[in-house]
């Protein structure tokens, strides 16, 4: 009993010690999440100092970032701001800094140039941002220029837009069972088959409505093992396009981590479609789509909204297609920015290494959101 | 000793009523009753006593003078279904059973058309349902003479005479080649339903655009756009506009606007310009300036 009251004793006073110590001289990354000192160290060298820049806009501490820079004569600090968190509401402007990597490109005794890679994280999952930052000495210490990209300036116009919107009444509650509801529209899988990766079994495919109405899609694919008894069921989840209109086609990705193709005997596909109110604006214009071999194998074009209105969140779906017109690969991009009227934005969709050399041609469809209407 | 005499006394009671029960004449229920029919029930003996009717849905309690007949006004029992009808008096009860049958003139239809919406020129594409009620919702499961008949926008009219089978019948018809919208009627007697079923055009057939330069860049605009019957594809179906050119791909997919889909693409000497519908290819042009 009296060996307990010890044991206590000596943890109260061991918790006491480390929370006075703790209090007394904090280590500098809790100081700086509790709002006290900054990370930052000395920017005595250029990576010192562009990492000292990646911390403060991590911690979206815009006036010390803003402060830092070199050449924060050439633009104002919301122009700054901006430029990180977008000048439209888009993904960007709710996506965090999770961390930034500098990487040394160029060092002289005055001037260097550092490549900072910023990995944000978004609720679409993580993006990486690459600039390039002319970093300058100033007696003592090195300063990082930002390499501000102004927003293009779409001029005052008026767009007439004419496009169709489908709205939709469905029955009532208090209607008879036997009263007809609005049918669900067609959709039909036109191509799918399953590919082993090393990271489990994926399902690819492309579905087509082929209704006269819009729809929401989905597709879930059941594993079957030999003796016909469910392995997994997964959904695509949003390596999809869920918006369809008339005859339009998305392919779509369903993954299966952890499953061997040699358990597999053979697939169940459910594809499902509700009909939805929808809007055939805005019509994205995919230009210059470039299939760039390996290394780095990847989809580039850029994407341009020919509508008038601003699309917040565009997503880029890629499908890659062989010699024989088969699906090898689905891969997607969501675009960080927000897509004006008229301006153009560039993507790249990156191609597994593996596959590159399979791809023989491809088919991109975007996405969009606009958060003042439904699409 | 004074429980054992309770238990006696109290036994041959029950024992007395068992046997009065079983002497008396028993009570005079019908066999069938008509759903919402008057009917009347006769009691056997004299006394006072209390009547439960219990069935589908429905309980019914009545006081009775022993040996009258007691009396069911119209509407009293209404859904189809076995009763057991309980007569409980003070020293005995007696229970029956009787059936509530549906009513024999159909008086409600639920008709079941499917799909609302379906692509001119499908065989047995249309399928109807019916089943037939009477005034009460009760299922009329005897044999009951249906006529479908779907009405096309072409005036032509598909029929077909049924007889009900466990209360439903149902058919299936074809959607025709003209696009419109349908009108489906079924009928039973004097009593009828009508749903109504879009056909809507099916894929483009022979899809074609024709490109002309606008400026610096390449007008492409297709033809009205219809399927294989000749009916226009209605307006804000994708069609996908495609230019290729030393390697590089631009890609527009446009929603037809008055029957017709037209886009502005840049102009390259050299690249090949296509364009599809859904899994219909259209022609190809060759831009040459």
């Amino acid at each position: 009993m009296k060996r307990g009251y010890l044991l206590a004793l000596l943890l109260g006073a061991s918790t006491v010690t480390l929370i006075l110590i703790g209090t007394k001289w904090p280590v500098p990354s809790a100081a700086a999440y509790a709002g006290g000192e900054s990370l930052l160290r000395s920017s005595s060298t250029p990576e010192a100092a562009a990492a000292n820049l990646g911390d403060e806009i991590r911690m979206q501490n815009w006036d010390r970032a803003y402060a830092s820079l070199a050449n924060k004569a050439q633009f104002t600090e919301p122009e700054f701001v901006h430029d990180i968190t977008g000048y439209y509401p888009s993904l960007r402007t709710y996506a965090t800094l999770e961390n930034a990597e500098v990487f040394p490109l160029h060092e002289s005794a005055d001037d260097a140039e550092m490549r900072v890679k910023l990995h944000w994280s978004t609720v679409v999952g993580t993006y990486v941002s690459t600039r390039d930052l002319h970093v300058v000495r100033n007696g003592d210490r090195w300063d990082p220029e930002w390499p501000i990209v102004k927003e293009p300036i779409v001029p005052p116009q008026v767009i007439a837009v004419n496009y169709l919107r489908w709205d939709v009444i469905y029955r009532g509650p208090g209607d008879d069972w036997g009263i007809q509801d609005v049918e669900a529209p067609h959709v039909r899988i036109v191509d799918m088959h399953p590919v082993e990766r090393a990271e489990g079994v994926v399902i690819l495919g492309e579905l087509l409505n082929e209704d006269v109405v819009p729809a929401y899609v989905s597709v879930k694919a059941t594993l079957l093992s030999k003796d016909q008894s469910p392995i997994a069921t997964e959904g695509s989840f949003d390596k999809i396009s869920h918006l369809l209109l008339p005859k339009q086609v998305t392919p779509f990705l369903i993954d299966f981590p952890n499953v061997a193709m040699s358990e597999v005997g053979s697939v169940r596909m459910v594809p499902s479609s509700t009909l939805v109110s929808a809007s055939a604006d805005p019509v994205i214009e995919i230009e210059d789509q470039q299939l760039n071999p390996a290394p780095g194998a990847s989809l580039t074009g850029q994407l341009i909204n020919q509508s008038g209105q601003v699309v917040n969140v565009a997503h880029v779906l890629g499908t890659f297609y062989d010699k024989g017109g088969q699906v090898v690969w689905v891969a997607d991009e969501y675009i960080d920015q927000a897509l004006l009227p008229q301006a153009p934005v560039p993507f790249e969709i990156h191609i597994p290494q593996d596959l590159a050399s399979k791809v023989s041609s491809q088919r991109t469809v975007v996405a969009t959101y606009s958060s003042g209407g439904s699409q | 000793m004074r429980v054992r005499w309770a238990l006696l006394i109290g036994g041959l009671a029950m024992a007395m009523s068992a046997l009065a029960i079983a002497a008396g004449e028993s009570m005079n229920l019908p066999k069938t009753i008509e759903a919402g029919s008057s009917f009347s029930i006769q009691t056997p003996g004299s006394g006072n006593a209390t009547l439960y009717i219990v069935g589908t849905g429905q309980v019914l309690k009545r006081d009775v003078q022993l040996g009258q007949a007691l009396f069911f006004a119209p509407g009293s029992l209404f859904n189809a279904g076995h009763y057991l009808a309980v007569l409980v008096g003070d020293s005995f009860t007696e229970t029956g059973a009787f059936d509530v049958v549906p009513a024999g003139k159909p008086a409600n239809l639920t008709f079941l058309a499917k799909p609302s919406r379906l692509p001119v020129g499908l065989h047995d594409g249309i399928t109807g349902a019916v089943y037939v009620f009477d005034a009460y919702r009760n299922l009329i499961a005897a044999p009951t003479s249906v006529a479908f008949e779907l009405s096309s926008p072409s005036g032509t009219v598909q029929r077909r005479i049924l007889v009900t089978r466990g209360g439903a019948a149902w058919t299936d018809m074809d959607s025709t080649a003209q696009q419109g919208i349908d009108k489906f009627v079924v009928r039973v007697g004097e009593i009828s339903s009508t749903r109504v079923v879009g056909q809507v055009p099916g894929d483009p057939c022979g899809l074609k655009m024709t490109a002309q330069p606008s400026g610096r860049q390449i007008h492409l605009v297709t033809d009205a756009v219809r399927d294989c019957n000749g009916n226009a594809v209605p307006d804000g179906t994708i069609v996908t506009f495609t230019e290729t050119f030393n390697g590089s791909q631009s890609t527009i997919d446009e929603p037809l606007k008055q029957g017709m889909a037209q886009v502005t693409i840049s102009a390259h000497n050299g690249a090949m310009l296509s364009v599809a519908s859904g899994v219909v290819m259209g022609n190809q042009i060759r831009w040459e300036k």
